[in-house]
């Protein structure tokens, strides 16, 4: 075993274990255990918001999956991955300050409580927590078998040790902190993610003899590395451009990140996350899909795509401070599957449990639940990465884009919209989630473009359409409760 | 009654104008990644000229893009963003 990378490592995840008892605390202290477990009393401040956001969708396809994607496909894949710049921005100036009032408002906890208080209806409130436990489940898969992997390579430890290191992490923290335990180590992770992004960016570029050099390196194998249009010509410019709607705007949609949207103190932590978000997610994921492609000329051959990463930095840097900065990926995977897990056990316990089956659940009764429903969730999500499925990536968007295709619309729409009603929305998530999964599976990448761009055309349709067709038979009492008003 | 809501639509005539920033923002952003990457980089790889050892169309398109980008949220946030209370009434809940 390689200690001196192993020791920062172990570093890593006893500080992340003592914000989680830390949080734990608060917990305890705070009257309503719902809000604070799972958004943790609406009290983040801009950096904490900013770094939550970020690391939660900064997630191992970007530090593991991308830059071994920017690996084989050179700068081209760079410039697909700067889409994602708009995200630091944008979806907290599309949320923005009506969606925290409106969630306070209809007193939401979770995206489906926010749809459950604009739509009042029960169609759409099992739809839609069935669509995130559904999807969720798959990308948290994904997430754990990157994150086992990793510690698999840099420590030498069978996949399942490793996976197991990893689940009983993240389990425990999440379990006993909650949102504000995830919130929290979402900020340490963000900054580990940032302070790593330098380290090894410098380094490669000096292990490499300067930018200048690693281009004409680059453009000698293959000069298609250092064009737009990738390693043989295939990225072309309608596909690269349709990456804005899957990690770009269409984050929004993204109930990971939307119920983040309902967690900040006041509009002055908005501001500070914008500003703080936009800068850190440009940064993060310039250098680490740029890290991806110099690695390149520095290690050429490199097979296993995930591997770039761990390979790139033990080469590059002294063996203690690879160490510090491969807890980055692991710093981006553990961030991104805490929040799916909260997310998951939030919609379970909140959306379906407290909805449907025991409304009148007493404090400690809903306490015990939201625990084992969390302990349960992160065992079963355990069993399924045991035997993993092969491509990282692949599953991770697919989460993504399904997810994005059934809620951008009644999200967004639902906010700026008067005339948006449930009918709107029960289409625009049975569209959103069915078109995504035929094209998916029969016509992957219609017309060029990544396969997220048309189911999100095809949820938009149906929302307006079903909206205008029923908007007489839906009731002045129904609509007073939404948009009406704004 | 009538008084809360006149508070309310002045915090959402506020909330849709950043809103419409917000798209205003993503379609420069766009633009200026789009055009540069692709104005650029289409030409022939032996015509590329080299700034700070990047691609021009590189250096333009994501480092330069992503600068202003920074800059214009931050000026943008601090000049044009109002800031508002969230919270209409004590809503405190117990569970």
């Amino acid at each position: 075993m390689n200690w001196e990378v192993v020791i920062p490592q172990l570093i890593f995840l006893a500080s992340i274990f003592i914000i989680g008892f830390w949080a734990s605390r608060k917990i305890a202290s705070k009257s309503n255990f719902l809000q604070e477990y799972f958004l943790g009393s609406r009290e983040l401040g801009g950096l904490i918001l900013a770094m939550t956001m970020i690391a939660t969708y900064g997630s191992a396809s970007s530090f593991v999956g991308g830059p071994g994607a920017a690996y084989s496909q050179g700068l081209g894949w760079v410039l697909l991955a700067m889409s994602q710049v708009a995200t630091g921005y944008f979806v907290l100036m599309i949320l923005g300050k009506k969606f925290a009032i409106k969630s306070r408002h209809y007193k939401a906890v979770t995206l489906v409580d926010y749809l459950k208080g604009r739509y009042n209806s029960k169609a759409v409130v099992l739809l839609s927590a069935l669509s995130i436990i559904i999807f969720l489940f798959s990308a948290m898969t994904a997430q754990w078998v990157g994150g086992a992997r990793l510690i698999e390579s840099l420590t030498g430890l069978s996949y399942i040790s490793a996976l197991f290191i990893f689940a009983v992490s993240v389990i425990i923290y999440v379990i006993i902190g909650g949102f504000r335990a995830v919130a929290v180590t979402d900020t340490l992770q963000g900054i580990v993610m940032f302070f790593g992004t330098l380290i090894i960016l410098a380094g490669t570029i000096i292990a490499g003899g300067g930018m200048g050099n690693i281009m004409s390196d680059l453009a000698n194998e293959n000069p298609n590395l250092v064009s737009p249009f990738g390693h043989d010509g295939s990225l072309t410019p309608l596909y690269v451009s349709s990456f804005w709607i899957l990690v770009g705007v269409g984050v929004v949609g993204l109930p990971q990140v939307a119920v983040r949207a309902m967690s900040y103190k006041d509009s002055k932590g908005m501001h500070r996350a914008l500003i703080i978000g936009t800068i850190v997610v440009a940064f993060m994921m310039f250098g680490m899909h740029l890290v991806g492609v110099m690695a390149r000329p520095i290690l050429p051959g490199i097979e296993v795509a995930d591997s770039v990463m761990p390979m790139i930095a033990m080469e590059v840097l002294p063996a203690w401070l690879a160490g510090i900065v491969l807890a980055a990926p692991m710093a981006a995977i553990m961030s991104t599957v805490d929040s799916l897990l909260l997310l998951v056990s939030s919609t379970v316990v909140k959306d379906v449990y407290l909805n449907y089956v025991n409304p009148e659940a007493a404090r400690k009764k809903v306490k015990t639940i939201s625990f084992g429903v969390t302990a349960v969730l992160g065992i079963s999500v355990f069993a399924l990465a045991l035997s993993p499925p092969d491509l990282l990536i692949w599953l991770n968007l697919f989460a993504f884009g399904g997810l994005e295709s059934a809620f951008i619309w009644p999200v967004v729409l639902g906010l700026y919209w008067a005339k948006g009603n449930k009918y709107g929305a029960m289409a625009s998530i049975i569209l959103g989630v069915g078109t995504y999964s035929v094209i998916h599976n029969v016509w992957p990448e219609p017309f060029g473009m990544h396969t997220v761009t048309l189911p999100v055309f095809i949820s938009f349709l149906g929302y307006v359409i079903a909206s205008l067709l029923t908007d007489r038979s839906v009731t002045p009492a129904n609509m007073q409760d939404g948009a009406v008003k704004g | 009654m009538a008084e809360q809501e006149k508070k309310l639509d002045r915090r959402f005539t506020l909330a849709h104008r950043e809103a419409w920033i917000g798209v205003g923002l993503v379609l420069f952003n766009f633009i200026w990644w789009f055009g540069f990457a692709y104005g650029l980089g289409s030409a022939p790889v032996e015509e590329y000229s080299y700034i700070l050892g990047m691609p021009a169309w590189f250096f333009y398109s994501c480092v330069v893009g992503s600068i202003l980008m920074m800059v214009l949220v931050a000026v943008i946030v601090k000049s044009f963003f109002k800031e508002v209370p969230f919270e209409a009434e004590e809503e405190e809940e117990r569970v």
